[in-house]
């Protein structure tokens, strides 16, 4: 009878999960794959599907995406692993983390038109150039502008679980490593960096699957030079209003990070043994 | 004392200190090849420290530490001959068992055939050799131990170095432990530097003992040495149970304690000087009153299964520790005897070297 009880109200406690979880997630992609499948008329189609498998610009548009979303978790990468190995040997490894998160508090877009500042023909970047002695370049509206800031704004949500797995990290190992004859370099590679793989994981996560989908970037700061999924959205919501092909590139944008997510979390058992313990 | 022998690992005035903390005072420890050592001592007093710097995990803030004669204050601790088998193991989590094993191996490029063979070796030498394809999580804590002293033993080290490996089995399987490293350190005959704070252990296994207390050594020697003749009050009480009664020094092999005067095996310390007298409780036999050297009166007994342990007071208020296979009667007054090699005088504040100067010139005699 008391166990009943119990249970009830452990259920009681899932009502407000239950309820948002419903409400903003699962209804939400109902509704977007029930929309995918009405043409601009209104009329009940498969034909969103068809064009978006046929057309070389929405093929395009998909390489594109992925291919820019894994340059930009690459360059995340690079700069936050060190940087979080950095930050852990600190006297004081939560203030530095601090004011790597600080700039998350800022808006996007604030942070975007900031950029364009700093980038424009007279920005900062132009008169550093100038005072080297390099003559003015065109840094805003290019690729490498793009990437630049997308890993800027990245940067914190990769440095945040590789700072934590590295942490954890049993510092026994690190002298066992060395005690068996391994050089800094090799426990590096084969004791702290696979002990450390599943705050690298989900730092990919945290940042491949958000940059798929990035679309203001791409205007503000790339000049629609870079196409990605995001901006077909974009253009479909709001331009051309073809609702039905928005919310089909946003079907399998889902399925894309569904995809990425089993393939990043697949080895969570493995992994996990570094962490306990 | 073979003198051509040069020991494998020497530390000389060795220093250690934390800004203003010092964790190692003049440090000075030789080790002999193929010797099983301890460094016994409470928590906090260096032992694993010393363990450190001979390791290259830590560095000296002053001192030499030798190895082979060569000073290798600056090798780095992936250079040298020695290994390590850690407190918590440090067994690598993403490898298994053979694969832990043959880390260190494999980083110094032996061939595949090679590595196998030796892998299969040591875990064969562990007990272990239908292991190797087990992950670490799947072992009791037990058998992670012996992965542990395998992969440290199949690096065929010059010097292995235990830090307190057993502190965390239960009594059984520890005891076991005991006599198989004890086994294992004969048969190959590696040099074992083993830390641990507990005297049992150390008394069990080791061919040498250096007892430690607040980053010095105090006594060096077998177990056997230590126990007859600590050098001082700690070392007394920390090695065994012991009975301290304050006493004076009257002529060379006569001792005065609780009134009394008896006959000793002590000599060379000056007359009249005020000392400290060692009984141990398994040497105090049980006598009747009026037979006994001393007189005391039992206040409590335990049976500790193999043996009865009586605490009993004298007349000036000491308190006396008895062994005894004999219960005896609560209340009542007892006689004890003892023969007189079985009394141990401490000087106050004697030095290890001055005991064993004392000690050399007296038995020369």
């Amino acid at each position: 009878m008391q166990r009943k009880q119990r249970l009830s109200r452990q259920i009681a406690y899932f009502i407000p999960y239950i309820l948002w979880i419903g409400l903003f997630v699962i209804a939400p992609v109902v509704l977007l794959v029930y929309q995918s499948f009405f043409d601009i008329n209104g009329h009940f189609t498969l034909s969103n599907y068809q064009t978006y498998f046929s057309s070389n610009t929405y093929l395009t548009m998909t390489l594109n995406s992925v291919w820019y979303a894994f340059l930009i978790t690459f360059a995340t990468l690079v700069i936050s692993y060190p940087t979080a190995y950095v930050l852990n040997a600190t006297k004081h490894p939560q203030l530095w983390l601090l004011l790597i998160i600080m700039p998350t508090w800022i808006n996007l877009l604030l942070k975007a038109y900031a950029f364009i500042g700093i980038f424009s023909q007279a920005g900062i970047a132009n008169q550093f150039l100038h005072f080297i002695g390099i003559a003015p370049q065109q840094i805003l509206f290019t690729k490498f502008s793009f990437i630049f800031v997308a890993a800027y704004i990245q940067i914190p949500f990769m440095v945040l679980p590789i700072y934590n797995s590295i942490n954890e990290l049993n510092p026994s190992y690190v002298n066992a490593s060395k005690d068996l004859g391994a050089t800094s370099w090799q426990t590096f590679s084969k004791v702290i960096f696979p002990l450390t793989l599943p705050g690298v994981k989900a730092g990919v996560q945290a940042v491949f699957i958000p940059s798929l989908s990035l679309f203001m970037l791409t205007r503000l700061i790339g000049g629609n030079k870079v196409i990605t999924l995001g901006t077909a959205i974009e253009e479909h919501f709001l331009t051309t209003m073809n609702w039905g092909m928005g919310s089909t590139i946003g079907v399998i944008l889902i399925i894309a990070m569904v995809i990425i997510m089993s393939l990043t979390g697949g080895s969570k058992r493995r992994a996990k043994r570094g962490m306990t313990k | 004392m073979a003198i051509n022998t040069q020991p494998i690992v020497r530390l000389k005035n060795v220093c250690k200190s934390y800004g203003d903390t010092q964790i190692l005072k003049n440090i000075n420890l030789e080790l002999e090849a193929g010797k099983f050592y301890t460094l016994l001592g409470p928590s906090g007093c260096g032992k694993t420290t010393i363990l450190r710097t001979i390791a290259g995990f830590t560095d000296v803030t002053t001192g030499d530490v030798e190895f082979d004669g060569q000073v290798v204050n600056d090798l780095p601790a992936n250079q040298r001959q020695v290994n390590t088998v850690f407190q918590d193991y440090a067994l690598f989590p993403h490898l298994n068992v053979a694969e832990n094993v043959a880390f260190g191996l494999k980083l110094n490029k032996l061939s595949k055939t090679e590595i196998d063979k030796r892998v299969s070796e040591a875990l064969a030498m562990v007990q272990l050799a239908d292991f190797g394809d087990r992950e670490i999580s799947e072992l009791s804590g037990g058998q992670q131990q012996r992965v542990a002293i395998a992969r440290a033993l199949v690096m065929r080290p010059k010097v292995l170095l235990l830090d307190e490996p057993l502190s965390a089995l239960d009594a059984k399987l520890r005891k076991d432990m005991q006599y198989e490293l004890r086994e294992l350190q004969q048969s190959l005959g590696i040099t074992f530097l083993f830390v641990t704070h507990d005297q049992e252990e150390a008394l069990a296994m080791s061919d040498e003992i250096f007892v430690m207390r607040a980053g010095e050594i105090l006594q060096g020697g077998s177990p056997v040495d230590i126990y007859d003749e600590p050098i001082n009050h700690f070392v007394a009480n920390f090695i065994g149970e012991s009975n301290i009664i304050p006493g004076k020094m009257l002529q060379d092999f006569q001792v005065e304690f609780v009134g009394k005067s008896f006959e000793c095996a002590d000599a060379g310390i000056p007359p009249n000087e005020a000392v400290e007298v060692v009984l141990r409780p398994e040497d105090l036999d049980i006598v009747a009153a009026a037979q006994g050297k001393l007189v005391v009166t039992v206040d409590s007994q335990l049976f500790r299964g193999n043996y009865f342990e009586i605490v009993a007071y004298d007349t000036d208020g000491n308190e006396w520790l008895v062994h005894s296979t004999n219960p005896a009667d609560e209340g009542e007054p007892i006689g004890l005897t003892f023969d007189p090699q079985d009394i141990h005088v401490m000087r106050l504040n004697e030095t290890e070297a001055a005991f064993d100067a004392r000690l050399e010139k007296y038995e020369d005699d």
